[in-house]
This record gives C-alpha cells, sequence and structure tokens, in this order.
C-alpha cells in the first residue's frame, strides 16, 4: 500500500551509490544498509528490527562487512555512505550470524517465531552444541498469564527491546516495561516485576504487534495454541476500520472459522503506524461473544 | 505525563534524601500542579541518578515507596527508573542491611589472595548478602586499591552515609568493619603511598602528571598555585581558543582509556561544531580491572584536574563539565568536590572564569558500579538518567554526544597531559617518547609485584625495565605472565617482556597498553582460576544489549568452567576449546562495543600464547 | 460540523493528523485525546517530542493534561471568556496576522469589541484560570509559526456549543493559523462514521458531499437521479425530533444504530417520550435498550467487520470497511434492509447488488468524493476529502483558498464569529453546590454496547470521582456508596478519590447505564444550532446514604 501523498516537507533526497556483494547499488541518502539490500534483492536475516521503530541493533543477526571497518557492522541501523563497499554473505558474516543464531536458540524458545527455524538450517547452526538445559543458563520461566488480554512468555524473548519502545517514547509512552538487571540478568520487566494489572499498561497491545517471537501474544492465541486449535494457515486476513472512535485506524482481523483470533494494525499506514489502543486491539469481542438476535 | 506510580509511600527520610538532592520545590501529583508534560521531564532527567543515590545512601536500598517518590517529583516512569537503578551493582532493589563491606573478588587482588581472603571472610562472618543483620558483606568487582590489595571498602547508609577503606584486609578486619561500622576504622593509608617513585628524589624528578601528588595540599587551591597551578591555564589564554588546540595537536597526544585517539582532533572537531550547548565528559570511571591511576591523581592533586578541564573548555567552547566518577571512589569523591567548590568560590569556575570572559562549570556524577558505563557513549546514557547502555556510532560524540549535543569526552589521564603541553608547548611534549607515542604514561603496577603502585615513565621504556621499577615478583618467585591491559588486554608470557612500551610497540608485538595496567602473575597464581575471574568479570558487566555479548560472555565461562574444572576426556575438551574460539570469534566481530569486542582477547591470549590448556585437549 | 460549516463552508477539520507531527504549538481544548482519541493522541505525541508545546484546556487535569507543558483549568462552561481574553491579548500586544486579519476574514472590528472587555483580570475571576497561564497560552500560540486548535465534546456538549466552537476559531483567524501546512482546525469525531454521516448527507440541511438542500440546482441533480423530489427545506436534528415526538408531530421513528433511550440526557425523560410514540423500529447489532421498546426489530450485520462499504475519519479520509466474518443467521447489511424495505413500499427499481454501485452512486452525485474510487481508496490506504479528481490529490489541509494572492481567489473570506459567553444553564447553587461533568474513560465506549465485552484489566466500573478534599468535608470515605442528586433525578454510586479534579468538580461517565444511569442526572438543555446537549455542566449535590454502605459493592459490567 502506498500512503496517500502528503504535502512534502522535505527536500527530495539525493541518491547514493554503494556496493552489494559486487553490485552497485543506487539507494536515497538517508536509507540504510539494509534499505539498500532490499533494493538489491539481497536477503539479510533480522530480529530486532522493526520497520515501524528505531532500531536498537542489539541481536546483531543482520551483521555485514563494511570494507575499511574493523568490525562488523549493523545493516539495520547503519546509514549508507557514498562508495561504502558491503559484504553480505562471507564467511565471516556467515559465521557470526550462525553464532547469534546458535547463541539465541541456546537460551531461547525460538519456536514461534516466523523464519528462524529456516536461518537455522541457511546458517547451519548448531544451538545443542553448548550443552542442554541443566549444564547451561538459559531464559525458561513460566507463562505470565496475568490478565485476560495477553500473556507474556518471556521463555521466548530474545530481548530485542522492541515491546519497550512500542510502550514508551516512540509510539505509546506509557512506560509500562523496561528493560531491567544487566547481562545475561536482563530482562523485560515492570517496576519491581509486578503483575501487569498493578503496573502502568493500558493494554494496547502495541508490544504484541512488534514482538518477533511470540513471548507476547494474544490470550486467545495462546490459549487456541495450548488446545492444539491454533491454525494459522486456516486463518484469514481482512483489513477494515475500527467500530470506536472517528480516528479511524485500521484493523486486520485475524479470523479462524468464521471467529476473530487476532487483531494486529498495517504497519504501513499514515494512522496507526501498527498501533492501536486497548478498544481496537481487544474490542472485538462483541461481535462473537453475545447472543445476537 | 499520565504515568501511574505506585500506592507505596515513602518513608520521612526517604523524603529528606529526596529534598536533599531536588529541593522541596518540586511539586509531586493532582490538581495544583499545571506545569508537566515531556519536556519538563526531559529536562530534569538526568537528576534521576544522583537521587537514586541519595535514595541508596539513605537506607542503604531502593525501596518502592522511595523509588515512586522519585518518580513523582521528576515525572519518570516507575518502570523505567527501576530499569535504571537495577542496571548499576551499587543500587540494592532489595532490602538490605545499612552496613555492607564490599571485598574485592578481581583479579590484582586474587593475585594477592583474594580468594583465600573471601573463604576466611565466609568462614568468619557467614555466607554473603545476609539479610536481618546489621552488617552483611558480599564480593565486589574491583575496587581500584590495586596497589594494597587484598581490598575492602566498608559503606553505611544514613545521614550522612559513611564509607570507610580497608586495604590490603585480613577477615578479621571485615569481622571488625561490619561490627563497628566505617566510622569506628582507622584512616586510609596516603594517597602517595601509591606512587612508589614519590618516595625518593630521582624517582620524584622523573614525575610530569604525578609530580604534585603527595606534595601539595589536594584540599588548598593556594597550595595548588603555590606549586605551578593554573599557569597553564594562564598559558591557554594567552594562545586562545585555536592556539591552544594548535598546541594540543603538535603534541601528538592521544587517548590514554585505551582507544588512543588524536586528542587534538577529537578537540577540534567539537569546537567546530556550530551546534550549542557543547560539554565536555571527563571520564574518571576507570573500572578496567587493575587500573587506579585517576584515582590517584584526582585524590592527590584534584585541582590539576580541574584546571586540564577547564583549558579543554575554553579551546572547545564548552560550556558544561561532568566528571564522571567511578561510585567506589569515596576520597577522589570527597577531594575533588571540595577542590571544585574551592575553585568555584575563587572565580576558577563559574560565569567568567578568571576574568577571562568565558563560562564553564564542573559537575560530578557519581557512578552506581557498572565498568560498561567506561565505555565513551554508556556514559552520556548515564549521566542522562538512562541504562548505561552503550549507543551505536555514528553519530559519534564530537557530533552528538551527552544531550545529543557536540561532546569532549576524555579521561583524567589524557586531560592532566595538557598542563605540560600548555606549558612547553606541543613541541616539547612531542619530543618525550616516541615519535609514535608522545609524552609520559603512567602504567598501573598490580599483582604479584614487589612494590605495586602507579608508575609514570615515558613512552618508550620497555616493559621489563618498568618490572624492574617495580621491584619484580617477590623474592623467591618466578614470572608466570604479565597481564597488559586489564581483562580486556592480553598476556604476554615472562620471556616476552622485552618490548618497548607504546603504541607502536604493543602493536608490533601484538598486544596492547590499553588504559596501562601492567599486572604481573607469579608461580604461584592459578591461571585457570585466574582465566575463570576474567570470564565472570565480563559475564558480570555485559550490559546485555546485544546477543553476541549477553549470551557469548555466558557461553565463553560455562565453556571455560567445563575445560578447567571437568574431569573429562579430550574430546570434550576439544569440543569446548572450539566453542571458545567461536564465541570469542563473534562477540570480537559483532558486539556492540569494546566491552564485548575485547571480552575473549585475555582469555585467547592465555590459549595461544601461554598455552593455558595444551595438556587438557591433546 | 455546524461551527466549522458556518466559518469556512465545508463541516471537516482543517488539518490531517500528519501535521500536529509538524507544528509548533497544540491546543486541545475540552479534549481528552489521551483516552478518547488514543491514536490521535500519538501524533500528538510525536509532535510533542518533535519540540511542539502543548497546551491542555480542561476543567479536569486529564491524563491529556498531564502530558501539557501547561495546563488550565478552567471553570466548567467559562470557555469562550477564556477564548475571548485569549483574543484580546493577543491583540492587545499586537500579535494578531495583520495581513490574514484583513485580506482574508470578516468582522473582525466587531469581534475586537466583543472581546474587549474580556482583560486578563476579568477573564481569571470567571474562568479561574490564572492570568498568567493565560497570557502564556495567547503568546505562544499568537507567536508560533504553525499551531493547532483542536477540541471534543468537552466544547461541543454545552447549551452553547456551538457558540464555544466558534470562539475558537476565532483565534485561528486572528492568528492565522488555517489554510497552511502544520497550522488548523480540528474537531476529533466520537464515533468512527460521524464525519461520514454528514459527508454523506445525513444531517437536515444538506445533501451529499455538504451539498445544500435549500441550494435548487443541487437538489435538482439528487432528484433527477434518484427520480423523485425532494423537500425544499431543512430537516430536523435529534432534538428537535425530540420536541416534535414530545408534541405529537412526529408519532413514528426508524432509528438505526443508536440507542437514545440510554445516550440521551435526562434519559428519564427519552424514554418517556418514546415509549410515547405510535410506531418505533429499531435497526440495530444487539436488542439495545431502544430495541426492546420497539415495535419491529431489524437485526443488521455489524458495519466495520461483517458488511462491505466506507468510512469517514476525523481528518476527512474516506477509508474502507471489509467483510472479515459471516454475520450471525438472519441479520443482514443496513443497506440491504432499507432496499428490501424500498422494495416492499413499491419501489422495485431501487437495485444495489453490492456497497460499490452505491458508492459509484454517490461519486456520481458529490464532487467531492468524485476521484475515490474504490480502486484508489484500496491502492492508498482512504483518501481525504475532496478528491475532485479521479488523477491527482488535493493538500492534506483545507481552505489554503484563503492565502491566495490575488482577492478573488480567496472565495468567501471567513467570518470573525462575535459570540457572547454564557454560563452552564444548572446553576450550582447551595442545594447542588458541586459540578458535575462528564467523559468518557480509556477501556469504555459510550453505552458500553460494544466495550462491555471487554475483558479489560483496567475497568472498575462506574464511579462519582470526587476531589478528595471535598470528599473528606462530606464525611466520604473512598469506594462509599453515596447518593448523588440533581434537580433532576438521583442515583446511587461509590465514590473514587481523583486528586486531579479541582475542589468542587466531580466526574462521571456513562458507560455503564445499566448500572448506574448518569444521564438520569445531566440536564436537557440543547443547543439551539447543533441539538447537542450540555452533558458537561449539571449541578449536583452528594450526600452520605442514610443505612451503612454495602462493604462489597457491585462492580458495574461484572
Amino acid at each position: 500500500m502506498t500512503m496517500m501523498h502528503e504535502t512534502p516537507v522535505a527536500l527530495p533526497r539525493r541518491a547514493v551509490t554503494i556496493t552489494i556483494d559486487g553490485d552497485e547499488v543506487k539507494v536515497p541518502e538517508g536509507a540504510t544498509i539494509l534499505d539498500a539490500c532490499k533494493v538489491h534483492g539481497t536477503d539479510v536475516p533480522t530480529l530486532c528490527y522493526g520497520d515501524t521503530l528505531d532500531p536498537v541493533n542489539a541481536c546483531r543477526v543482520c551483521v555485514v562487512e563494511v570494507e575499511g571497518n574493523r568490525v562488523l557492522i549493523p545493516s539495520c541501523s547503519r546509514k549508507v555512505e557514498p562508495g561504502m563497499v558491503v559484504n553480505t554473505d562471507n564467511e565471516r558474516t556467515r559465521h557470526s550470524r550462525r553464532m547469534v543464531l546458535e547463541l539465541l536458540g541456546s537460551s531461547v524458545d525460538l519456536s514461534a517465531a516466523p523464519n528462524v527455524q529456516g536461518w537455522m538450517q541457511q546458517y547451519d547452526a548448531d544451538p545443542a552444541r553448548f550443552g542442554d538445559a541443566n549444564t547451561m543458563r538459559t531464559v525458561q520461566q513460566p507463562v505470565k498469564v496475568d490478565n485476560d488480554l495477553y500473556v507474556r512468555d518471556y521463555s521466548r524473548c530474545i530481548l530485542c527491546y522492541k515491546c519497550v519502545d512500542a510502550c514508551g517514547e516512540q509510539w505509546q509512552n506509557s512506560f509500562a516495561i523496561t528493560v531491567a538487571g544487566r547481562g545475561f540478568d536482563a530482562h523485560i520487566s515492570t517496576e519491581f516485576d509486578v503483575g501487569l494489572p498493578d503496573s502502568a499498561c493500558v493494554y494496547c497491545g502495541n508490544c504484541i504487534e512488534v514482538c518477533p517471537t511470540g513471548a507476547l501474544m494474544f490470550k486467545t492465541e495462546h490459549d487456541m495454541r495450548q488446545a492444539n486449535t491454533w491454525n494459522e494457515a486456516e486463518q484469514r486476513q481482512t483489513t477494515t476500520v475500527c467500530p470506536y472512535c472517528g480516528v479511524g485506524c485500521n484493523l486486520t482481523l485475524h479470523t479462524q472459522d468464521n471467529t476473530i483470533v487476532k487483531v494486529t494494525s498495517p504497519h504501513d499506514h499514515a494512522i496507526t503506524s501498527g498501533n492501536l489502543c486497548i478498544k481496537g486491539r481487544f474490542g472485538f469481542q462483541h461481535v462473537q461473544t453475545f447472543a445476537r438476535d | 505525563m499520565d504515568l501511574r506510580f505506585p500506592d507505596a509511600t515513602p518513608t520521612l527520610d526517604e523524603v529528606q534524601a529526596l529534598d536533599s538532592v531536588l529541593g522541596p520545590s518540586l511539586i509531586a501529583e493532582g490538581w495544583e500542579r499545571e506545569h508537566g508534560g515531556a519536556h519538563r521531564a526531559e529536562a530534569l532527567r538526568h537528576r534521576l541518578l544522583p537521587s537514586l543515590h541519595a535514595l541508596q545512601d539513605r537506607i542503604g536500598y531502593i525501596s518502592h515507596g522511595g523509588l515512586g517518590e522519585l518518580c513523582r517529583r521528576l515525572d519518570v516512569a516507575p518502570a523505567e527508573a527501576y530499569g535504571v537503578a537495577s542496571f548499576y551493582a551499587m543500587f540494592s532493589m532489595e532490602q538490605r542491611p545499612p552496613r555492607v563491606a564490599h571485598v574485592c573478588a578481581d583479579l590484582a587482588c586474587q593475585a594477592l589472595g583474594a580468594g583465600a581472603l573471601l573463604d576466611a571472610v565466609q568462614a568468619e562472618c557467614g555466607p554473603p548478602n545476609q539479610t536481618g543483620v546489621a552488617g552483611a558483606w558480599q564480593p565486589s568487582p574491583c575496587l581500584g586499591l590495586c596497589e594494597r590489595g587484598p581490598a575492602v571498602l566498608v559503606t553505611e547508609a544514613g545521614a550522612p552515609a559513611h564509607e570507610a577503606v580497608v586495604a590490603p584486609a585480613i577477615a578479621t578486619d571485615v569481622a571488625v568493619a561490619l561490627r563497628v561500622g566505617p566510622r569506628g576504622l582507622g584512616a586510609e593509608a596516603p594517597v602517595v603511598d601509591a606512587v612508589p617513585q614519590a618516595s625518593s628524589p630521582e624517582g620524584r624528578s622523573a614525575l610530569v602528571l604525578l609530580k604534585r601528588v603527595g606534595v601539595v595540599d589536594p584540599s588548598s587551591i593556594d597550595d595548588y598555585r603555590a606549586h605551578g597551578g593554573y599557569q597553564a591555564l594562564r598559558a591557554a589564554a594567552a594562545m586562545g581558543p585555536s592556539g591552544v588546540i594548535r598546541e594540543v595537536t603538535d603534541s601528538n597526544l592521544v587517548g590514554r582509556g585505551g582507544a588512543a585517539f588524536p586528542a587534538g582532533r577529537k578537540w577540534a572537531a567539537v569546537a567546530g561544531q556550530p551546534v550549542r550547548t557543547h560539554y565536555l565528559v571527563c571520564n574518571a570511571d576507570e573500572s578496567e580491572p587493575g587500573t587506579f591511576k585517576d584515582r590517584v591523581i584526582i585524590e592527590g592533586d584534584p585541582f590539576s584536574l580541574i584546571e586540564a578541564m577547564t583549558i579543554c573548555a575554553f579551546a572547545t567552547g564548552c560550556e558544561q563539565g561532568f566528571v564522571y566518577l567511578r561510585g567506589e571512589y569515596p576520597r577522589a569523591l570527597e577531594h575533588l568536590q571540595h577542590a571544585i567548590e574551592s575553585a568555584r568560590s575563587r572565580g576558577y569556575l563559574g560565569a567568567n572564569v578568571m576574568d577571562l570572559g568565558f563560562a564553564f562549570d564542573i559537575e560530578i556524577v557519581r557512578g552506581a558500579g557498572a565498568y560498561i558505563c567506561g565505555e565513551e557513549t554508556a556514559i552520556f546514557n548515564s549521566i542522562e538518567g538512562y541504562r548505561g547502555e552503550p549507543r551505536s556510532k555514528p553519530p559519534f560524540p564530537v557530533e552528538a554526544g551527552l544531550f545529543g549535543k557536540p561532546t569532549v569526552v576524555n579521561n583524567v589521564e589524557t586531560l592532566v597531559n595538557v598542563l605540560p603541553i600548555m606549558l612547553h608547548g606541543g613541541q616539547a611534549f612531542a619530543s618525550i617518547g616516541t615519535p609514535g607515542s608522545t609524552g609520559t604514561k603512567v602504567f598501573c603496577v598490580s599483582g604479584s609485584v614487589t612494590t605495586a603502585g602507579v608508575y609514570e615513565v615515558p613512552y618508550g621504556a620497555t616493559l621489563r625495565e618498568l618490572i624492574e621499577l617495580a621491584g619484580g615478583v617477590p623474592a623467591g618467585r618466578t614470572l608466570q605472565a604479565v597481564l597488559l591491559g586489564g581483562a580486556a588486554g592480553s598476556f604476554v608470557r615472562a620471556d616476552e617482556i622485552d618490548f618497548p612500551l607504546t603504541l607502536e610497540g604493543a602493536r608490533a608485538h601484538n598486544t596492547t597498553l590499553g588504559s596501562g595496567v601492567v599486572m604481573l602473575l607469579d608461580d604461584t597464581v592459578d591461571l585457570p582460576t585466574f582465566l575463570r575471574r576474567i570470564a565472570a568479570f565480563f559475564r558480570d558487566e555485559s550490559c546485555g544489549q546485544c546477543v553476541p555479548c549477553r549470551v557469548g560472555t555466558v557461553r565463553q565461562e560455562e565453556a571455560l568452567v567445563r575445560i578447567t574444572l571437568g574431569q573429562r576426556p579430550a574430546a570434550e575438551n576439544v569440543h569446548d576449546m572450539q566453542v571458545l574460539r567461536d564465541v570469542g570469534r563473534a562477540m570480537r566481530d559483532a558486539s556492540i562495543c569494546g566491552l564485548g569486542q575485547t571480552a575473549w582477547s585475555a582469555i585467547e591470549s592465555a590459549i595461544d600464547r601461554l598455552g593455558a590448556f595444551e595438556g587438557l585437549s591433546s | 460540523m455546524v461551527g466549522l460549516a458556518t466559518v469556512f463552508g465545508a463541516g471537516g477539520g482543517t488539518s490531517s493528523y500528519r501535521e500536529i507531527e509538524d507544528t509548533d504549538v497544540i491546543v486541545l481544548w475540552g479534549s481528552n485525546a489521551r483516552f478518547a482519541h488514543p491514536i490521535f493522541f500519538h501524533h500528538v505525541l510525536t509532535g510533542i517530542r518533535n519540540g511542539a508545546k502543548l497546551f491542555v484546556v480542561d476543567p479536569r487535569r486529564t491524563a491529556s493534561a498531564r502530558w501539557a507543558d501547561r495546563w488550565l483549568g478552567l471553570h466548567v462552561g467559562s470557555d469562550i471568556a477564556l477564548a475571548h481574553a485569549i483574543g484580546r491579548e493577543i491583540i492587545a500586544a499586537g500579535l494578531y496576522h495583520r495581513a490574514f486579519v484583513e485580506g482574508s476574514t470578516t468582522g473582525f472590528d466587531e469581534y475586537r469589541a466583543a472581546v474587549d472587555p474580556w482583560t486578563l483580570e476579568r477573564a481569571e475571576a470567571v474562568t479561574g484560570v490564572p492570568a498568567d497561564a493565560i497570557r502564556e497560552l495567547a503568546h505562544a500560540f499568537a507567536n508560533a509559526d504553525r499551531a493547532q486548535m483542536c477540541w471534543t465534546l468537552g466544547i461541543t456538549e454545552h447549551h452553547n456549543g456551538v457558540d464555544n466552537v466558534l470562539s475558537l476559531i476565532n483565534l485561528n483567524l486572528l492568528c492565522g493559523h488555517v489554510g497552511r501546512y502544520g497550522a488548523g482546525i480540528n474537531p476529533l469525531r466520537g464515533q468512527n462514521n460521524v464525519q461520514g454521516g454528514g459527508d454523506m448527507g445525513a444531517i437536515p440541511n444538506k445533501l451529499s458531499g455538504f451539498q445544500d438542500i435549500l441550494d435548487d440546482d443541487a437538489r435538482h441533480k439528487f432528484e433527477g437521479a434518484w427520480n423523485c423530489t425532494i423537500p425544499p427545506h431543512h430537516g430536523k436534528h435529534l432534538t428537535q425530533m425530540f420536541e416534535s415526538m414530545e408534541r405529537k408531530e412526529i408519532r413514528a421513528l426508524y432509528v438505526i444504530g443508536e440507542n437514545p433511550a440510554q445516550s440521551e440526557a435526562d434519559s428519564g425523560h427519552a424514554i418517556h417520550i418514546l415509549e410515547g410514540l405510535e410506531h418505533m423500529v429499531v435497526q440495530d447489532i444487539f436488542l439495545t435498550k431502544t430495541a426492546e421498546l420497539a415495535d419491529v426489530v431489524l437485526p443488521a450485520t455489524a458495519a466495520w467487520c461483517e458488511t462491505e462499504g466506507t468510512v469517514t475519519n476525523s481528518e476527512r479520509r474516506v477509508q474502507r470497511v471489509r467483510k472479515a466474518i459471516d454475520p450471525p443467521v438472519g441479520a443482514r447489511d443496513d443497506t440491504a434492509i432499507i432496499v428490501e424495505l424500498a422494495h416492499r413500499m413499491g419501489h422495485p427499481e431501487w437495485d444495489y447488488p453490492d456497497s460499490e454501485t452505491i458508492w459509484n452512486e454517490l461519486r456520481s452525485l458529490s464532487p467531492m468524493h468524485a476521484g475515490m474510487s474504490y480502486g484508489r481508496l484500496e491502492e492508498h490506504g482512504g483518501i481525504q476529502w475532496p478528491c475532485p479528481s479521479n488523477d491527482t490529490f488535493e493538500p492534506s489541509f483545507l481552505h489554503g483558498r484563503l492565502w491566495a494572492e490575488n482577492l478573488a481567489d480567496r472565495g468567501r473570506l471567513a467570518p470573525f464569529s462575535p459570540v457572547p459567553w454564557a454560563g452552564p444553564v444548572d446553576l450550582l447553587s447551595d442545594e447542588f453546590p458541586i459540578r458535575l461533568t462528564t467523559g468518557r474513560r480509556l477501556d469504555s465506549y459510550n453505552t458500553g454496547v460494544q466495550s462491555g465485552a471487554i475483558a479489560s484489566p483496567l475497568r472498575q466500573g462506574e464511579t462519582l470521582d470526587l476531589n478528595p478534599d471535598d470528599a473528606m468535608r462530606l464525611g466520604i470515605d473512598e469506594h462509599e456508596l453515596v447518593l448523588v442528586s440533581s434537580r433532576r433525578g438521583s442515583i446511587k454510586a461509590p465514590v473514587r478519590f481523583d486528586s486531579h479534579l479541582r475542589p468542587g468538580l466531580a466526574f462521571m461517565t456513562f458507560h455503564f447505564p445499566d448500572e448506574i444511569d448518569v444521564n438520569v442526572l445531566t440536564i436537557e438543555a440543547n443547543d439551539p444550532k447543533s441539538g447537542t446537549a450540555e452533558f458537561k455542566a449539571s449541578a449536583i449535590r452528594v450526600e452520605k446514604l442514610q443505612a451503612p454502605a454495602d462493604t462489597h459493592l457491585p462492580v458495574a459490567g461484572q
């Protein structure tokens, strides 16, 4: 979808030419190496990158080699510079990507993360080489179910910061969650780890929208997965407009068996950029639970 | 901002503690408050770290009620404040006894028997981190007291809080300290004891940066002036800002914190930024195990740092300076605080410095126990009141640093080098040392050494000469290895110490000087235990932001433990050696900052240069 | 919609959400957008993070007000006094946009005379807002290169709501904050298709596309297309309809997707009128309280997820709604029901096989919608009106014509409105000393018909929110059940303390009418121009109940 023309407030951007894997690629000034790779058709894996968020470049799975640099460079955040020579797929980048996948795979449950299993194969990653759960540290822990709208399963959390950024300054500005602690003990938390109902959470679900691994999940989805009835192949997605206030947020309804099982919002829509409020995100029950006759 | 605050209420002590740093004027919440919003909150955010210190200092931990009150006053979300507080090792998020003994378990002290001390303390005082007692002890990362290890820092919450150092310490000292508290302990050794060269006239004559330590009264600005103080600033004023930068550039002075970036280039870059305000950050967060030179300079000659910062500010157009000082340096804090106040009251800081027509002032920001905050961008986040996580570069600090403004960030030793440059000129400075490494260098010699301390020598002296200056390993022992640059550095063998201590000499020798740590390990030091401590240090100090470092430092430590402790078939050790190399390479290549990039260096050099595990994997 | 249409001819907000992010000063007046329009507030937040200064004018220190650089907590119903004082200060300080005022507006002298008595001192006395806060807002608004004025029901739900709107529009005219990118006037709509309803002609005085029903050419165009005669006079708005029903002039009512039995002020009176009808048909997705009173109930599909069509949002963006699930057996599209009714009433020629056919008919009759094919709506994620062309788009803001070089190109100049100030109808007295105002909470919506099913952890049920000091004076504890009375009736409600409410001010919502019917208290004092009732200002008394309060209170919604 291309958004309707908005009055331009900036001058047209200059084009910058860089070299990716031997080919010249021209992209607008200000684009990232990742943007350039997309233009070039180069597949670069990403986990912490969010299309609606400032890059935190924390996962490091998107690293590339930029000639003249001592270390590898996160493609999601580094802006192109004229004449940059980028190698995306050599032994060095493949090694770091493999290690990131292995390190994450050894400590986090990635089974609900889209694409990851494919990358594991592509990069020949073997997370089991570090030992088993009894001999090494993982983030395994019980699922947090403290409200009826969404659950938090931090066994699946790769600490990409996206939920924190969506809850915080970049979008929702509720600041209910943060990264607490340090090092391997760093974790997503409310203050003193109080439950969501005692926190500043307003249940907009904008954290769920950006979570790349299923650590944050609609309770409906969680319950259906537990009951083995979650079937994405059977689901349809339909984008419509929220039935509540007059802002006109676009909702994408995920339906299975004529039931709404999840609500998202298009990330490329200028009204929401993927964000909703509690009414838009969770206010669909009235069309399916009430006896309407 | 429509933040939600916890219901818990603060105690009177906590309210007073916050009043002492924030003043009583900030209305908390409710209909009487007309002003608010994000802009006000942004302007107040940098007061978060001092406020957390105030709470911790007052009652010994951060309570729900105290944190909530702090958040109400500063309009900080409780989750955010919790995230910041829990980042720092010095803040306890659980109730803790007011009196705590921090027993150094780190590298230099370990070479001096810290392992045995920890065992003895446990036997005499019980397990660490006890609750429900008047005083508890806990193992600590390097306290920067390496010249007199094994070291203990005793803290006591209250109004005011008290701190004292016991070094070198034995287990009984810890038991006494927990019983009587810091106020009941004897005076700390004078700072000049850390400068062995100062004990003889010929040794003292070699000192440039350390020449006033033990000579000047660190509490007297007049004594400082009587010993040549503020002559350099006068010289700088005479040559003007661009003249200062020219001399610094000509001197070839490079950063002494480890990265060796040319100071003149950094200063020129900031001076040339049209954006205002410009900030100066003095990095005094020396947390590299085995480093204590900045502490010695600040404790012994605090006005020299103030003068040097003033010169830098004059040259680069900085209106505000910050000294980010390690939280574990009580005496340095006291001396520097006093010196800044004296300088301010005498017109050496303030709206019109020395009537030279420029404004500059300095604020001390106390670190709170995080090695990563020595990283030049993490330090900005910490000062601004955020988690001390490094930022991605670009943008570089000279363009967008502290508060998003152009910022000079230099460490203490780098800055005080500016004084001789101003007094004698850049050319004269450059004539000392070698063409590639100019001036003198302060090395921190510690571990298995006869006379530990800071030693100032011209660049170009060999490692052997430095070791001999410090008396070599204690009589009857033999040198096993030298760790250069600290935990982030690398080992050299006893037969490799004849290379010159210069940037280029170290590079040619495939090692690094880092921040100047020279830690000697004699034959009594158990290398595997020492390496495990290095691995544990990085695991503890990783900020957790990027995957290679967050998980890699854990996997590195686990593999090292398996290799060094397990009775296993060689094949399993071979497997884990490969794990170490693979993880280490990814940490070096793909970590965000220098911490992760160097977390494998020392261990790698132990394997490759010292042959640490040769017997195990073959 | 009436206020904007009066001044500019078109009843729509003049800016787009995106422009809020690129403005310098944002004024939210009588709008708690943080709760009522959360995603619009995201754009405000982006604006704030980009450096914009936010002022919030509201009797309550709402969630939105807490984001303001400065909150102006005025007395309920003193909006015009405050707006006039701001206008006077801008003029007195010489900060108004002379070129714009002289070249693009009319009636400045009358306006200047009308605001002249409103000195800062007098305004402080009448509004309760400190003079320096008024001055600060006035100067910031006037000095800004771009400023946005946004409001919601806090402005319109008064007996003089249209005058309130006009008094705010005056300020934008005074400073030239309209017709430019980033500067504008924006009412935020309370429902997802309030704007679309007006656009389509579901208002008493306009045909589709804001074409005047009294305009012969326009009317004839529609008559030709529909093969019928359109009465050449204005219809009735909701309040006038109720008045006519009360006088038995209207005896039958067809209600589509409204719940007036619970949403009208003085609800007891409204129900009485509905019960007096000879015949009532209710078409809804639920059996609402109104539907329970009906003679015939027509089950409809949920327009947002069981039907194809379009809605229009507060920035005039027409967007597609799409069918995602099948409706319950027996429920039919609103349009299908209407077509079927037409067939039964003897018009078999009504032939609309799908929503796109209806839409294309509209496009042929409403020039401002002409360029909005379903294909283009799909491609661009909605299109803002006006969109007369199939190939191009208009700017994202309205009324750029006012800045045209030549006077002739500026069209009808924008008139100032020298409106008088009049306080709330329901006066405070010794008997009713507390001012009750109403509004919304974040997780609930209107009468709760749709939002009641959200398993919201935020929900606390209906409460009477009071300043804690007021409550203490009355000897009332938090959570205590009290008797709340106005001149129209009494209800019982539990008390919640809210330190953000100024003394003398109380707050309730009407989200839980089945448990606590707040509209028993509100006054049906309607704006003669818009028909909106004064939900925002009732005089009440709060009393302890005689019997000891039940310790376990029933919580609404559970």
